[in-house]
């Protein structure tokens, strides 16, 4: 089936030449300025607490508003309701709002909003999916009409980032009268774009807002309707941008987008994501594979890889090797101090000759995307002397063999759900929590007090030095970021983001 | 008759209570409904609460005797994914998927009627073995493989139709093709072969003798008799059209009952896939039950065994 499927997809591309030459493009979306985007996923719901797929936060980003704002490229945060904010203590922090601000339906935005959305979202009973982007949560308090004070749990240095990034503000009386039902079958927000018709599971159309707040760190957009379809199948969406039916589609794989390239009306557009890619290593008491507990069979498969010839060569471009176990750009992220480990297949072999497994070594490997590259990586690893035997699963049947400590080495990636700080990504494999196979108890303890300090000078030391004692124990081969492929049709201008957001309020036509 | 009717009754019964059940065990052993819903980087703790809040902590004897007394008060519970009524998503789902099963059963009656015609009057020529070629080329491709050819045709090189969606008719060619070829096949054989079997009975052969236009012949004395099992086979190939357009539809985004089970699936959605499952179970029983009451009817024969 896999290479029927390619088979098509050749021909799909090939076709794409010579129709594009000899019939010529229709460009219905540029006529009428609109961006026809299709996506593989339905959201379950388009309230952002109440999805946790990457287009509900795509919807979220484009019809609500959050507190503050994070620049993609910068990563400087910028006010947006609110205008300013101060960590009053270690728990506590205040928000100035801002005036003048309306949801879609005419609703005055200010403190009341803000309140009752972050107490709302924070209780457990409310049910909302994406928990981790709210159980930090304690309290939301208004001081006055444009002033409101939040204060975490536990000390939660990382509380603006999430502000700024999954956690919007619903308008109070709508909410409180239609709850999160409503909200899906009627989305009413403050940003940017607002929704104007909405088929759960098969279509969502925006429409620019025209009210929308001049002093946005989000330009007024350009783009007056985006019409977003929901189309499951791969070559579907590759056929309808041939054939000028989406003007915009994302998560192309690599092979699919090169050939792509050639055709004269689409563009092709690769950039990093903030999805890290690296092998975890099993060294609990009880684990199957007793030789990963050995330094040296840890830092011998290290060496075995070929990092950046994998990038060069499968990755693609945007893609760049990474030395921790983290995105560079999240706060806190170095690699300052941490060992590296250069390809080295000679040293891999006398590393495991040491340790005693110099006539080969047998391990399990357990991987459930970009299948292509854990075989690259078994390739690697053959030719020093490790045999690995892979085994394909479905993600939650992957972690279900992680957590009940039957693996011995794992192809993981994560994508820190867009958060541009270390406590969104380390910690989660390392400080002793489910997903951690080393637990080493000097890591865990520098990666908490990482997370549970405000202190910005404090926060980087002790993260820096646990990626460093990770990298010196050898836990993990910190592989590489993903990049993701777009492709779009040739007259549309748009910029591809780390944080996989595209931006239609930023887009226009040629 | 009526007895050989309520005999056949119970047993569709028996059998459509039989795949719910094997149903329901099967979707439960293909992976824990918990972690799928908790999704990527969810706390231990986060999927055990989801565990207890949907009820899938208790044993499956007991989640499936409660699912079926439920189902039989016609409480067919709510999505997973959704988190709305699974009678309200069907039933918005289930048009568009019986349009493209009574759209794609006529496209593959319009083909395989006059084929199989051909073939007969034809037979052992070279008209014979270009249907014998045309139907073994429908059975053996793919549908997926079928329907992106289709589009590669019609949507990319001529521009034609469009690619996806359920908005208009022009949405519902593509699909109709690519379901009813993979189905046209069996009738044409059967329309061959009942009428080699009836164009040397007796009586043909006498409406020739008296001289009748071949046209006529073929047409109105013949292909009458040779349709017979072909209405049987009709409502046996809905039931497997409306069953079998989970592939299609998904390749055409078409928003009906078939993209709704691959969309089930993806996210294990157990309360909607047991629906959609349980329904077209039923369909297809009902369907097949239709067939054999029209055999019946039909033939006194089949009553009697």
């Amino acid at each position: 089936m896999g290479f029927m499927r390619k088979a098509v997809v050749a021909g799909l591309a090939s076709t794409a030449l010579v129709s594009g030459v000899l019939t010529g493009v229709a460009f219905a979306g540029k006529s009428d300025n609109t961006v026809r985007f299709a996506y593989d996923q339905a959201p379950e719901s388009a309230d952002p607490f109440f999805n946790n797929v990457r287009i509900g936060v795509i919807i979220g980003q484009h019809v609500w508003d959050t507190l503050v704002y994070r620049d993609p490229v910068t990563n400087e945060y910028k006010g947006q309701l609110a205008t300013a904010w101060r960590w009053i203590d270690d728990r506590t922090l205040e928000f100035d709002l801002r005036q003048g601000v309306k949801f879609h339906n005419g609703e005055e935005f200010d403190a009341d909003d803000v309140v009752y959305t972050l107490n709302f979202v924070a209780k457990p009973e409310n049910k909302v999916v994406t928990q981790q982007n709210v159980s930090w949560i304690e309290k939301a308090e208004k001081v006055d009409k444009y002033k409101v004070r939040v204060t975490t749990k536990q000390v939660f240095p990382a509380a603006v980032e999430y502000l700024a990034g999954p956690v919007v503000i619903h308008p109070n009386e709508y909410y409180e009268k239609v709850g999160p039902k409503g909200q899906n079958d009627k989305p009413v927000g403050s940003g940017p774009y607002k929704v104007t018709n909405y088929v759960p599971g098969k279509s969502i159309t925006l429409e620019k807002n025209p009210d929308y707040f001049r002093d946005s760190p989000k330009p007024a957009a350009k783009i007056a309707k985006v019409e977003i379809r929901f189309i499951p199948d791969r070559q579907t969406q590759m056929a309808e941008a041939i054939s000028s039916g989406v003007d915009l589609i994302m998560g192309v794989p690599k092979d699919q987008a090169d050939q792509l390239k050639a055709a004269p009306h689409l563009q092709v557009v690769s950039g990093e994501t903030m999805r890290i890619v690296f092998l975890q290593m099993n060294t609990l008491e009880g684990a199957p594979s007793p030789a990963l507990k050995d330094e040296r069979v840890r830092k011998a498969i290290i060496h075995a890889i070929d990092r950046p010839t994998m990038v060069k060569q499968i990755v693609g471009e945007g893609s760049r090797v990474i030395d921790t176990v983290c995105f560079p750009s999240q706060f806190g992220c170095t690699n300052d101090g941490a060992v590296k480990y250069d390809y080295n297949p000679a040293k891999a072999k006398q590393l495991l000759a040491e340790a005693g497994y110099g006539n080969g070594l047998e391990l399990d490997i357990v991987a459930y995307r970009e299948r292509n590259q854990t075989e690259a990586v078994i390739g690697y690893l053959r030719a020093v002397g490790i045999k690995a035997n892979l085994r394909f699963l479905q993600y939650a049947a992957m972690r279900d063999i992680i957590r009940g400590n039957k693996a011995m080495l794992t192809h993981q990636t994560w994508g820190s759900f867009s958060v541009n700080d270390v406590s969104a990504s380390t910690p989660v494999f390392f400080a002793a929590g489910d997903d951690d196979i080393t637990r080493d108890p000097a890591v865990a303890e520098l990666l908490k007090k990482g997370d549970n300090s405000v202190e910005p000078q404090m926060r980087k030391e002790a993260y820096r030095k646990a990626l460093a004692l990770i990298a010196e124990k050898a836990y993990a081969v910190p592989m590489y970021s993903l990049p993701s492929y777009y492709v779009a049709a040739k007259d549309l201008v748009f910029k591809a983001y780390p944080d996989e957001l595209p931006r239609f309020w930023e887009m226009s036509w040629k | 008759m009526i007895g050989y009717v309520l005999k056949r009754l119970g047993l569709a019964l028996l059998v459509a209570l039989a795949v719910s059940a094997i149903a329901f065990f099967l979707l439960r052993l293909s992976g824990d409904a918990a972690t799928a819903i908790a999704g990527e980087g969810a706390r231990q703790e986060d999927i055990e609460l989801i565990r207890k809040t949907y009820g899938l902590d208790r044993p499956l004897v007991v989640q499936y005797v409660e699912w079926l007394w439920q189902t039989l008060r016609g409480d067919f519970g709510t999505s997973l994914y959704f988190k709305t009524p699974v009678s309200a998503l069907v039933l918005d789902k289930l048009p568009t998927t019986i349009v493209l099963g009574l759209t794609s059963l006529g496209f593959a009656l319009l083909v395989s009627i006059p084929l199989g015609v051909l073939a007969a009057v034809y037979a052992n020529s070279w008209i014979d073995r270009l249907a014998l070629a045309i139907a073994v080329v429908g059975q053996a491709l793919p549908n997926f493989f079928f329907a992106l050819i289709l589009v590669m045709f019609f949507s990319i090189t001529l521009r034609w139709l469009p690619v996806s969606g359920s908005d208009s008719w022009a949405h519902f060619v593509m699909p109709t093709i690519a379901l009813g070829y993979y189905v046209a096949p069996a009738f044409m054989r059967l329309v061959r072969a009942g009428m080699i079997e009836v164009l040397s009975a007796d009586y043909i052969r006498t409406a020739r003798a008296k001289g009748l236009p071949a046209r006529s012949v073929i047409f109105k004395h013949a292909l009458r008799n040779a349709l017979v099992p072909v209405v049987a086979l009709t409502a046996v190939q809905l039931g497997f059209l409306l069953g079998g357009s989970v592939v299609v539809e998904t390749i055409f985004a078409l928003d009906g009952l078939g993209y709704l089970a691959y969309q089930s699936i993806t996210y294990k959605d157990f309360p909607v896939m047991q629906v959609v499952v349980l329904l077209l179970s039923v369909l297809y029983v009902l369907l097949t039950l239709l067939a054999d009451v029209a055999n019946a009817w039909l033939d006194p024969r089949i009553r009697v065994a």
